[in-house]
Protein backbone atom coordinates (compact mmCIF):
# COMPACT_ATOMS: atom_id res chain seq x y z
CA UNK A 1 0.00 0.00 0.00
CA UNK A 2 2.51 2.63 1.41
CA UNK A 3 5.39 1.09 -1.46
CA UNK A 4 5.16 4.32 -3.79
CA UNK A 5 6.64 6.25 -0.43
CA UNK A 6 9.91 4.02 -1.03
CA UNK A 7 9.89 3.86 2.73
CA UNK A 8 13.71 3.00 4.03
CA UNK A 9 14.62 1.57 7.70
CA UNK A 10 16.73 5.00 8.46
CA UNK A 11 13.71 7.19 7.42
CA UNK A 12 11.26 4.85 9.24
CA UNK A 13 13.55 5.29 12.39
CA UNK A 14 13.89 9.11 12.22
CA UNK A 15 9.76 8.97 12.03
CA UNK A 16 9.29 6.82 14.79
CA UNK A 17 11.47 9.16 16.80
CA UNK A 18 9.75 12.23 15.55
CA UNK A 19 6.02 10.66 16.47
CA UNK A 20 7.42 9.47 20.08
CA UNK A 21 8.77 12.79 20.81
CA UNK A 22 5.60 14.68 19.69
CA UNK A 23 3.50 12.08 21.36
CA UNK A 24 5.96 12.62 24.56
CA UNK A 25 5.48 16.37 24.12
CA UNK A 26 2.24 16.00 24.16
CA UNK A 27 1.77 13.77 27.02
CA UNK A 28 3.71 16.22 29.45
CA UNK A 29 2.18 19.47 28.33
CA UNK A 30 -1.12 17.76 29.64
CA UNK A 31 0.82 16.53 32.96
CA UNK A 32 2.35 19.91 33.32
CA UNK A 33 1.29 22.75 31.20
CA UNK A 34 4.65 25.08 30.25
CA UNK A 35 4.78 28.50 30.97
CA UNK A 36 6.44 31.20 29.34
CA UNK A 37 10.25 31.37 30.32
CA UNK A 38 13.16 33.35 29.20
CA UNK A 39 16.63 31.56 29.04
CA UNK A 40 19.14 32.54 26.94
CA UNK A 41 17.47 32.77 23.42
CA UNK A 42 16.35 36.13 22.61
CA UNK A 43 12.35 35.83 23.15
CA UNK A 44 10.82 34.26 25.72
CA UNK A 45 9.33 30.66 24.97
CA UNK A 46 7.24 27.77 25.82
CA UNK A 47 8.61 23.84 26.15
CA UNK A 48 7.11 23.50 22.69
CA UNK A 49 8.79 26.93 21.39
CA UNK A 50 12.42 25.43 22.61
CA UNK A 51 11.87 22.26 21.17
CA UNK A 52 10.71 23.61 17.37
CA UNK A 53 14.52 26.42 17.40
CA UNK A 54 16.00 23.01 18.89
CA UNK A 55 14.76 20.43 16.19
CA UNK A 56 15.89 23.59 13.39
CA UNK A 57 19.11 24.29 14.92
CA UNK A 58 19.91 20.41 14.86
CA UNK A 59 18.81 20.31 11.22
CA UNK A 60 20.98 23.48 10.47
CA UNK A 61 23.90 21.79 12.15
CA UNK A 62 23.35 18.34 10.38
CA UNK A 63 22.86 19.70 7.05
CA UNK A 64 26.27 22.34 7.65
CA UNK A 65 28.57 19.02 9.11
CA UNK A 66 27.36 17.28 5.69
CA UNK A 67 28.07 20.32 3.27
CA UNK A 68 31.50 20.70 5.47
CA UNK A 69 32.69 17.53 5.61
CA UNK A 70 35.12 17.24 3.15
CA UNK A 71 36.40 20.13 4.14
CA UNK A 72 36.93 18.85 7.84
CA UNK A 73 38.38 15.66 6.43
CA UNK A 74 40.99 17.63 4.40
CA UNK A 75 42.04 20.11 6.93
CA UNK A 76 42.22 17.28 9.72
CA UNK A 77 44.17 14.83 6.90
CA UNK A 78 41.78 12.03 7.15
CA UNK A 79 41.55 9.44 4.67
CA UNK A 80 37.77 9.74 4.70
CA UNK A 81 35.14 12.78 5.62
CA UNK A 82 33.86 12.44 9.54
CA UNK A 83 31.35 10.45 10.40
CA UNK A 84 27.81 11.52 10.45
CA UNK A 85 27.18 10.26 13.74
CA UNK A 86 29.55 13.30 15.16
CA UNK A 87 27.04 15.77 14.19
CA UNK A 88 24.27 13.58 15.58
CA UNK A 89 25.53 13.59 18.53
CA UNK A 90 26.62 17.79 18.36
CA UNK A 91 22.90 18.29 17.41
CA UNK A 92 21.38 16.73 19.99
CA UNK A 93 23.55 18.44 22.78
CA UNK A 94 22.86 21.62 21.49
CA UNK A 95 18.69 20.19 21.78
CA UNK A 96 19.03 19.44 25.31
CA UNK A 97 20.85 22.18 25.88
CA UNK A 98 18.20 24.62 24.11
CA UNK A 99 15.49 22.17 25.99
CA UNK A 100 17.27 23.01 29.45
CA UNK A 101 18.61 26.90 29.16
CA UNK A 102 16.85 27.94 26.31
CA UNK B 1 -14.41 24.64 40.42
CA UNK B 2 -11.95 23.38 37.52
CA UNK B 3 -14.04 23.98 34.32
CA UNK B 4 -14.44 20.17 32.73
CA UNK B 5 -12.61 19.39 29.45
CA UNK B 6 -14.66 18.01 26.67
CA UNK B 7 -12.28 16.12 24.62
CA UNK B 8 -14.28 15.02 21.67
CA UNK B 9 -14.10 18.41 20.16
CA UNK B 10 -10.64 16.92 18.94
CA UNK B 11 -12.81 14.16 16.26
CA UNK B 12 -14.02 17.42 14.94
CA UNK B 13 -10.51 18.07 13.90
CA UNK B 14 -9.51 14.36 12.38
CA UNK B 15 -10.96 15.22 9.19
CA UNK B 16 -8.78 18.59 8.65
CA UNK B 17 -5.90 16.22 10.15
CA UNK B 18 -6.70 13.50 7.64
CA UNK B 19 -6.47 15.62 4.71
CA UNK B 20 -3.23 17.58 5.78
CA UNK B 21 -1.64 13.86 6.19
CA UNK B 22 -2.59 12.82 2.78
CA UNK B 23 -2.27 16.51 1.23
CA UNK B 24 1.52 17.45 3.46
CA UNK B 25 2.67 15.33 5.56
CA UNK B 26 2.90 11.67 3.60
CA UNK B 27 4.46 13.76 0.73
CA UNK B 28 6.69 15.45 2.78
CA UNK B 29 7.69 11.93 4.18
CA UNK B 30 7.79 10.25 0.89
CA UNK B 31 10.43 13.82 -0.03
CA UNK B 32 12.56 12.55 2.95
CA UNK B 33 12.66 8.56 1.81
CA UNK B 34 13.17 10.51 -1.60
CA UNK B 35 16.31 12.35 -0.49
CA UNK B 36 18.38 9.41 0.62
CA UNK B 37 17.90 7.05 -2.14
CA UNK B 38 19.32 6.90 -5.77
CA UNK B 39 15.80 6.72 -7.89
CA UNK B 40 16.95 4.76 -10.74
CA UNK B 41 13.56 3.51 -11.50
CA UNK B 42 10.29 2.96 -9.53
CA UNK B 43 11.51 -0.80 -8.57
CA UNK B 44 15.47 0.12 -8.33
CA UNK B 45 16.55 2.00 -5.86
CA UNK B 46 19.73 2.38 -3.93
CA UNK B 47 20.40 3.80 -0.28
CA UNK B 48 23.49 6.53 -0.58
CA UNK B 49 22.59 8.07 2.91
CA UNK B 50 23.23 12.02 2.81
CA UNK B 51 25.11 12.00 -0.36
CA UNK B 52 22.48 13.62 -2.01
CA UNK B 53 22.61 16.65 0.30
CA UNK B 54 26.27 16.89 0.20
CA UNK B 55 26.05 17.33 -3.11
CA UNK B 56 23.28 19.92 -3.31
CA UNK B 57 25.32 21.76 -0.69
CA UNK B 58 28.37 22.36 -2.85
CA UNK B 59 25.85 23.21 -6.25
CA UNK B 60 27.06 26.80 -7.56
CA UNK B 61 23.99 26.93 -9.25
CA UNK B 62 22.13 26.05 -6.49
CA UNK B 63 24.55 29.02 -4.59
CA UNK B 64 23.47 31.57 -7.33
CA UNK B 65 19.93 31.16 -7.58
CA UNK B 66 19.46 30.84 -3.78
CA UNK B 67 21.22 34.01 -4.13
CA UNK B 68 18.95 35.49 -6.81
CA UNK B 69 15.88 34.43 -4.59
CA UNK B 70 16.70 36.11 -1.54
CA UNK B 71 17.63 39.57 -3.14
CA UNK B 72 14.14 39.05 -5.30
CA UNK B 73 12.21 37.93 -1.89
CA UNK B 74 13.63 41.07 -0.14
CA UNK B 75 13.29 43.63 -2.74
CA UNK B 76 9.31 42.03 -3.27
CA UNK B 77 9.07 42.73 0.68
CA UNK B 78 10.75 46.39 0.45
CA UNK B 79 8.43 47.49 -2.53
CA UNK B 80 5.21 45.83 -1.94
CA UNK B 81 4.84 46.22 1.90
CA UNK B 82 5.36 50.11 1.91
CA UNK B 83 3.47 50.44 -1.80
CA UNK B 84 0.92 48.57 -0.11
CA UNK B 85 0.37 50.22 3.18
CA UNK B 86 0.33 53.83 1.11
CA UNK B 87 -2.20 52.27 -1.19
CA UNK B 88 -4.49 51.30 1.94
CA UNK B 89 -3.89 54.47 3.32
CA UNK B 90 -5.17 56.35 0.12
CA UNK B 91 -8.33 54.64 -0.71
CA UNK B 92 -11.55 56.02 0.47
CA UNK B 93 -13.42 55.26 3.83
CA UNK B 94 -16.40 54.39 2.84
CA UNK B 95 -19.24 55.17 0.79
CA UNK B 96 -18.97 53.72 -3.40
CA UNK B 97 -15.79 55.09 -3.58
CA UNK B 98 -14.28 53.05 -1.35
CA UNK B 99 -16.34 50.01 -2.90
CA UNK B 100 -14.98 50.88 -6.76
CA UNK B 101 -11.51 51.07 -5.21
CA UNK B 102 -11.78 48.32 -3.69
CA UNK B 103 -13.09 46.08 -6.83
CA UNK B 104 -10.19 47.90 -8.74
CA UNK B 105 -7.12 46.99 -6.73
CA UNK B 106 -8.33 43.39 -6.65
CA UNK B 107 -8.25 43.26 -10.14
CA UNK B 108 -4.21 41.54 -10.53
CA UNK B 109 -5.30 39.24 -7.80
CA UNK B 110 -7.82 36.88 -10.01
CA UNK B 111 -6.20 36.67 -12.82
CA UNK B 112 -4.08 33.57 -12.57
CA UNK B 113 -0.51 33.11 -12.49
CA UNK B 114 0.11 31.89 -15.97
CA UNK B 115 -1.47 34.87 -17.84
CA UNK B 116 -0.09 36.86 -15.82
CA UNK B 117 2.99 36.30 -17.20
CA UNK B 118 1.82 36.15 -20.59
CA UNK B 119 -0.33 39.58 -20.01
CA UNK B 120 3.44 40.82 -19.10
CA UNK B 121 5.16 39.29 -22.01
CA UNK B 122 2.84 41.31 -24.44
CA UNK B 123 3.26 44.66 -22.65
CA UNK B 124 6.68 44.43 -22.22
CA UNK B 125 7.40 43.95 -25.97
CA UNK B 126 8.81 47.09 -27.51
CA UNK B 127 6.43 46.22 -30.78
CA UNK B 128 3.42 45.94 -30.02
CA UNK B 129 3.79 46.30 -26.21
CA UNK B 130 2.03 49.52 -23.87
CA UNK B 131 5.13 49.63 -21.74
CA UNK B 132 7.90 48.46 -23.78
CA UNK B 133 6.93 50.96 -26.54
CA UNK B 134 6.31 53.60 -24.33
CA UNK B 135 10.52 53.30 -23.14
CA UNK B 136 11.21 52.99 -26.93
CA UNK B 137 9.46 56.11 -27.02
CA UNK B 138 11.51 57.91 -24.92
CA UNK B 139 14.95 56.92 -26.83
CA UNK B 140 15.92 54.14 -23.68
CA UNK B 141 17.07 50.67 -25.22
CA UNK B 142 14.86 47.70 -23.43
CA UNK B 143 14.90 44.10 -23.59
CA UNK B 144 13.51 42.19 -21.02
CA UNK B 145 14.71 39.37 -23.10
CA UNK B 146 17.94 40.27 -23.71
CA UNK B 147 19.45 42.05 -20.68
CA UNK B 148 19.45 40.53 -17.56
CA UNK B 149 18.81 43.55 -14.76
CA UNK B 150 15.98 45.21 -16.99
CA UNK B 151 14.30 40.93 -17.12
CA UNK B 152 15.19 41.23 -13.41
CA UNK B 153 13.40 44.71 -12.75
CA UNK B 154 10.53 43.42 -15.47
CA UNK B 155 9.89 40.53 -13.15
CA UNK B 156 10.06 42.40 -9.92
CA UNK B 157 7.66 45.14 -11.43
CA UNK B 158 5.13 41.79 -12.65
CA UNK B 159 5.18 40.84 -8.79
CA UNK B 160 4.29 44.13 -7.46
CA UNK B 161 1.97 45.13 -9.97
CA UNK B 162 0.37 41.72 -9.12
CA UNK B 163 0.71 40.88 -5.14
CA UNK B 164 0.69 45.11 -4.05
CA UNK B 165 -3.15 44.54 -3.79
CA UNK B 166 -3.05 41.90 -1.43
CA UNK B 167 -0.91 44.03 1.42
CA UNK B 168 -2.97 47.06 0.32
CA UNK B 169 -6.34 45.32 1.19
CA UNK B 170 -5.09 43.49 4.24
CA UNK B 171 -3.62 47.12 5.22
CA UNK B 172 -6.91 48.77 4.27
CA UNK B 173 -8.91 46.21 6.42
CA UNK B 174 -6.61 46.68 9.43
CA UNK B 175 -6.97 50.28 9.06
CA UNK B 176 -11.18 49.99 8.91
CA UNK B 177 -11.19 47.77 12.06
CA UNK B 178 -9.38 51.23 14.06
CA UNK B 179 -12.06 52.57 16.42
CA UNK B 180 -12.51 56.29 15.83
CA UNK B 181 -12.20 57.43 19.47
CA UNK B 182 -8.58 56.96 18.65
CA UNK B 183 -8.58 59.18 16.01
CA UNK B 184 -10.83 62.08 18.13
CA UNK B 185 -7.84 61.09 20.75
CA UNK B 186 -5.13 62.61 18.35
CA UNK B 187 -7.38 65.37 17.21
CA UNK B 188 -7.65 66.73 20.45
CA UNK B 189 -4.12 66.06 21.17
CA UNK B 190 -3.26 67.96 17.76
CA UNK B 191 -1.55 64.97 16.73
CA UNK B 192 0.07 65.62 12.36
CA UNK B 193 -1.14 62.92 9.93
CA UNK B 194 2.97 61.18 10.37
CA UNK B 195 2.15 61.05 14.72
CA UNK B 196 -1.39 59.27 13.71
CA UNK B 197 0.12 56.63 11.37
CA UNK B 198 3.19 56.43 13.29
CA UNK B 199 1.75 55.63 16.82
CA UNK B 200 -1.42 54.74 15.77
CA UNK B 201 -2.24 53.27 12.64
CA UNK B 202 1.15 51.59 12.27
CA UNK B 203 0.27 49.81 15.78
CA UNK B 204 -3.02 48.76 15.30
CA UNK B 205 -2.32 46.96 11.29
CA UNK B 206 1.29 45.29 13.02
CA UNK B 207 -0.96 41.66 13.21
CA UNK B 208 -2.38 42.05 9.49
CA UNK B 209 1.20 43.50 8.17
CA UNK B 210 2.58 40.26 9.87
CA UNK B 211 0.22 38.17 7.63
CA UNK B 212 0.95 40.21 4.21
CA UNK B 213 4.73 40.19 5.17
CA UNK B 214 4.74 36.47 6.02
CA UNK B 215 2.64 35.35 3.24
CA UNK B 216 4.45 37.76 0.55
CA UNK B 217 7.67 36.29 1.63
CA UNK B 218 7.28 32.95 1.50
CA UNK B 219 4.94 33.31 -1.47
CA UNK B 220 7.98 35.32 -3.47
CA UNK B 221 10.18 32.36 -2.40
CA UNK B 222 8.36 29.99 -4.24
CA UNK B 223 7.63 31.99 -7.08
CA UNK B 224 7.89 29.59 -10.38
CA UNK B 225 5.07 30.79 -12.77
CA UNK B 226 5.26 34.22 -13.84
CA UNK B 227 9.31 34.74 -14.62
CA UNK B 228 8.68 30.90 -15.91
CA UNK B 229 6.29 32.21 -18.54
CA UNK B 230 7.71 35.53 -19.05
CA UNK B 231 11.35 34.53 -19.54
CA UNK B 232 11.91 31.72 -19.00
CA UNK B 233 14.66 31.98 -16.05
CA UNK B 234 16.77 34.12 -18.42
CA UNK B 235 18.43 35.79 -20.10
CA UNK B 236 21.45 33.05 -18.59
CA UNK B 237 20.21 32.22 -15.67
CA UNK B 238 19.49 35.77 -14.43
CA UNK B 239 15.50 35.14 -13.59
CA UNK B 240 16.46 31.34 -12.82
CA UNK B 241 14.80 31.54 -8.95
CA UNK B 242 15.03 28.55 -6.63
CA UNK B 243 11.96 26.57 -7.94
CA UNK B 244 12.69 26.79 -11.42
CA UNK B 245 15.80 25.00 -10.54
CA UNK B 246 14.44 22.46 -8.49
CA UNK B 247 12.12 21.95 -11.16
CA UNK B 248 14.58 21.87 -13.89
CA UNK B 249 16.32 19.20 -11.45
CA UNK B 250 13.31 16.96 -10.61
CA UNK B 251 11.04 17.10 -13.97
CA UNK B 252 13.80 18.14 -16.48
CA UNK B 253 16.34 15.85 -15.75
CA UNK B 254 14.52 13.53 -13.00
CA UNK B 255 17.31 13.34 -10.72
CA UNK B 256 15.09 12.99 -7.54
CA UNK B 257 17.19 12.03 -5.13
CA UNK B 258 18.97 16.03 -5.42
CA UNK B 259 15.97 17.36 -6.11
CA UNK B 260 14.38 15.85 -2.79
CA UNK B 261 17.38 16.94 -0.79
CA UNK B 262 17.72 20.33 -2.32
CA UNK B 263 13.54 20.36 -1.13
CA UNK B 264 14.33 19.70 2.24
CA UNK B 265 16.80 21.97 2.32
CA UNK B 266 14.41 24.90 0.49
CA UNK B 267 11.61 23.72 3.30
CA UNK B 268 14.60 24.42 6.12
CA UNK B 269 15.29 28.11 4.68
CA UNK B 270 11.51 28.86 4.26
CA UNK B 271 11.03 27.66 8.23
CA UNK B 272 14.11 29.53 9.59
CA UNK B 273 13.60 33.04 7.78
CA UNK B 274 9.52 33.08 8.54
CA UNK B 275 10.71 32.22 12.12
CA UNK B 276 12.93 34.97 12.13
CA UNK B 277 10.68 37.59 10.52
CA UNK B 278 7.62 36.23 13.00
CA UNK B 279 9.91 37.23 15.92
CA UNK B 280 11.04 40.25 14.25
CA UNK B 281 7.80 41.48 13.52
CA UNK B 282 6.47 40.25 16.95
CA UNK B 283 8.93 42.44 18.74
CA UNK B 284 8.68 45.36 16.90
CA UNK B 285 5.12 45.81 18.93
CA UNK B 286 6.26 45.05 22.14
CA UNK B 287 5.63 47.80 24.62
CA UNK B 288 8.70 49.86 25.32
CA UNK B 289 10.26 48.94 22.23
CA UNK B 290 8.41 50.89 20.02
CA UNK B 291 9.59 54.33 21.60
CA UNK B 292 13.29 53.72 21.40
Amino acid sequence: MFAWMAWTTPVAVFFICMALMLAGMTVWELKRPSTLRKGFLPIATTRGDRLSIGLLTAAYINLAFVGLADRIGASLSLANPPSVWISFVLSMAVLAFIMRRG
Amino acid sequence: MNKPVNQKAWLLVLPVLICVAFSSILPLMTVVNYSVQDIISPERRVFVGTEWFASVMRDRELHAALARQIVFSLSVLAVEIPLGIALALSMPASGWRASAALVAVALPLLIPWNVVGTIWQIFCRTDIGLLGSAIKALGLEYSYTGDATQAWLTVLLMDVWHWTPLVALLAYAGLRAIPDAYYQAARIDGASRLAVFRYIQLPKIRGVLMIAVLLRFMDSFMIYTEPFVLTGGGPGNATTFLSQYLTQKAVGQFDLGPAAAFSLIYFLIIMLLCFILYNWMQRLGTPGRADK
